[in-house]
């Protein structure tokens, strides 16, 4: 069990495919007993679960072919906090406004999100965001053809946004800025990878606040 | 994996892969922290991308329709080209970039990222390249080189580069050069796996064996390898390449494509070994499957079945040594 700040929770890494590596490092730094998670039975027993960047598309096949799918869906219903970057937050994400053909997530976090929403990798950008709830200093967020989050349900906080602008499709001003970094209870997402950057502020955040 | 906990206030240094000491950028290292207005291009990006590639295949078409088919398949990206490997060389010729139609055509009909391949040193095809948005750029052997002493200077796109190696002080001129993204050689268009066994092993036991040289050994490391002195001691110290090493060249079959996984690749390029295949579509799947399981017998074996035919393949040594296309680039 946890250790009241994350310390020695045990933290599956989603490992199908993606910079599952580059998590792994973080968690284990960070004091996290981490297991690799290829299959239904890795899924059991875990404190918290990160979804790595990569491609959604290939995870989703990937997930379902090995039938770790069905295993990670009951446990995000049994409440299990997950962290998912990127990639990961499309594989949280209810809707995909833009799946290729045939392409499901795992669901769970009422949000319809954007496939490469601000465009190809020429576009990919790295910023500082202020993220309050998440640490005091702005964090270190980079965009690699990233995802958006077009709609958030009403259970949904939005803890960080990007400006309009930086999407690649139009989006009528009054829909606001655009979120990139969501908290429903035990799910948490990001557009952005905290984990090439060296920025471990949302690691220790899953840690010490979902995963409690 | 290779770190142990930290107890103190982790550091940039302490993730591994980059080298953060900003008063001295060292080739290949990333020196700036991200902070300020929002900026494209940066190395931490360029890298970045091959990070998310790990583990996936990424897959040689020249329709759209074949860039379909491997996204179907799971593809983790599609490289664009005219023609294959095989093609080329069965017929002859200079090879160059591809159409800008095609290319327009391939990315439109896929979500997954492009690739797309330049001539070794043609930095203007690079730049067309870089105007049609693809999102990745394969500075690459296949094709006919343009400068037989000089590669791109990739330091000057914001789009990133992958290029070939043979050997580590290749990957590593190719990353002081701004390559973003490494990928053994292999022997294209061969169905040869035997290539690029070699060249991942020649770069893995290079990588180790500085690893374990002494710190006064390695001024002269960098002198045989030819390489910036900083970039050698951080390969040494982290003992890893600071980018992402894929494999190619001749992988045909699931259990090519987890042979190479097993030794040490962090994913796969399949050129011609698909769709010059009996069944595209169920082999590319197959390769996916074998490549994310490669350490599963089992799971590798049940990829294996009922794939059809193979492509039938050259094997190395039958070729003559000016139709070696992996003894292009320096």
């Amino acid at each position: 069990m946890t250790g009241g700040d994350g310390t020695g929770s045990l933290v599956g890494v989603f490992a199908l495919q993606g910079d599952v590596a580059e998590h792994v490092r973080v968690l284990t730094a960070l004091g996290a007993r981490v297991r690799p998670v290829r299959s239904a039975a890795d899924v059991a027993g875990l404190d918290g679960l990160v979804i790595p960047g990569g491609e959604s598309s290939v995870m989703d096949k990937l997930s379902r072919l090995l039938g770790v799918a069905s295993a990670v869906r009951q446990a995000i219903r049994e409440g299990l906090p997950v962290y998912g970057t990127c990639a990961g937050m499309i594989m949280l994400a209810e809707t995909i406004a833009n799946p290729i053909a045939g392409q499901q997530s795992f669901g769970g976090l009422d949000i319809t999100v954007q496939r490469n929403a601000f465009g190809g990798q020429v576009e990919s950008f790295e910023t500082a965001l202020e993220v309050p709830e998440v640490s005091g200093d702005p964090v270190h967020a980079v965009f690699i053809r990233a995802p958006a989050v077009l709609r958030a349900g009403p259970d949904v906080q939005v803890l960080a946004s990007v400006p309009t602008s930086r999407l690649e499709s139009e989006r009528p001003a009054e829909a606001g800025p655009v979120p990139v970094a969501v908290l429903q209870e035990s799910l948490l997402a990001t557009s952005f990878h905290p984990e090439v950057t060296g920025d471990w502020s949302f690691h220790r955040y899953f840690l010490e606040h979902v995963i409690r | 994996m290779n770190n142990t906990p930290e107890s103190t206030e982790p550091t940039e240094s302490a993730i591994g892969s980059y080298t953060s000491d900003a008063s001295t950028p060292a080739p290949g290292s990333i020196a700036d922290s991200g902070q300020g207005s929002p900026r494209t291009g940066t190395a931490r990006v360029k890298r970045g991308l091959a990070d998310m590639l790990k583990g996936g295949v990424i897959m040689d078409v020249v329709t759209a329709e074949q860039a379909k088919i491997a996204e179907d398949a799971g593809a983790v990206a599609v490289m664009a080209l005219e023609r294959v490997p095989a093609d080329i060389r069965a017929q002859g010729g200079v090879a160059r970039m591809s159409d800008p139609d095609l290319i327009d055509g391939i990315v439109e009909a896929v979500s997954i990222p492009v690739m797309a391949k330049a001539r070794i040193g043609h930095f203007v095809e690079a730049q067309v390249l870089e105007a049609l948005k693809v999102d990745y750029i394969d500075e690459s052997e296949v094709l006919s080189p343009a400068d037989y002493i000089n590669h791109i200077d990739k330091w000057d796109f914001t789009v990133p580069f992958v290029c070939g190696a043979t050997n580590l002080g290749e990957a590593l001129r190719r990353i002081t050069e701004g390559a973003a993204m490494i990928r053994s050689k292999g022997e294209a268009g061969t169905g040869d796996v035997s290539e690029a066994v070699k060249h991942i092993r020649t770069i893995r036991g290079e990588i180790a064996k500085l690893s374990a040289l002494s710190k006064d050994e390695l001024y002269v490391a960098a002198k045989e390898l030819q390489a910036p002195y900083e970039l050698v001691a951080e390969v040494a110290r982290e003992g890893k390449l600071p980018v992402v090493l894929f494999t190619a060249g001749g992988v045909a079959t699931p259990a090519d494509a987890a042979l190479m996984m097993q030794l040490g690749a962090d994913g796969v390029f399949v050129g011609s070994g698909i769709f010059k295949s009996g069944n595209p579509a169920a082999r590319a799947a197959a390769i996916v499957r074998a490549t994310a399981q490669y350490n599963d017998a089992g799971a590798v074996a049940e990829a294996s079945r009922g794939l059809g035919e193979a492509m039938v393949g050259i094997n190395v040594g039958d070729l003559p040594a000016p139709h070696r296309l992996a003894d292009r680039g320096w």
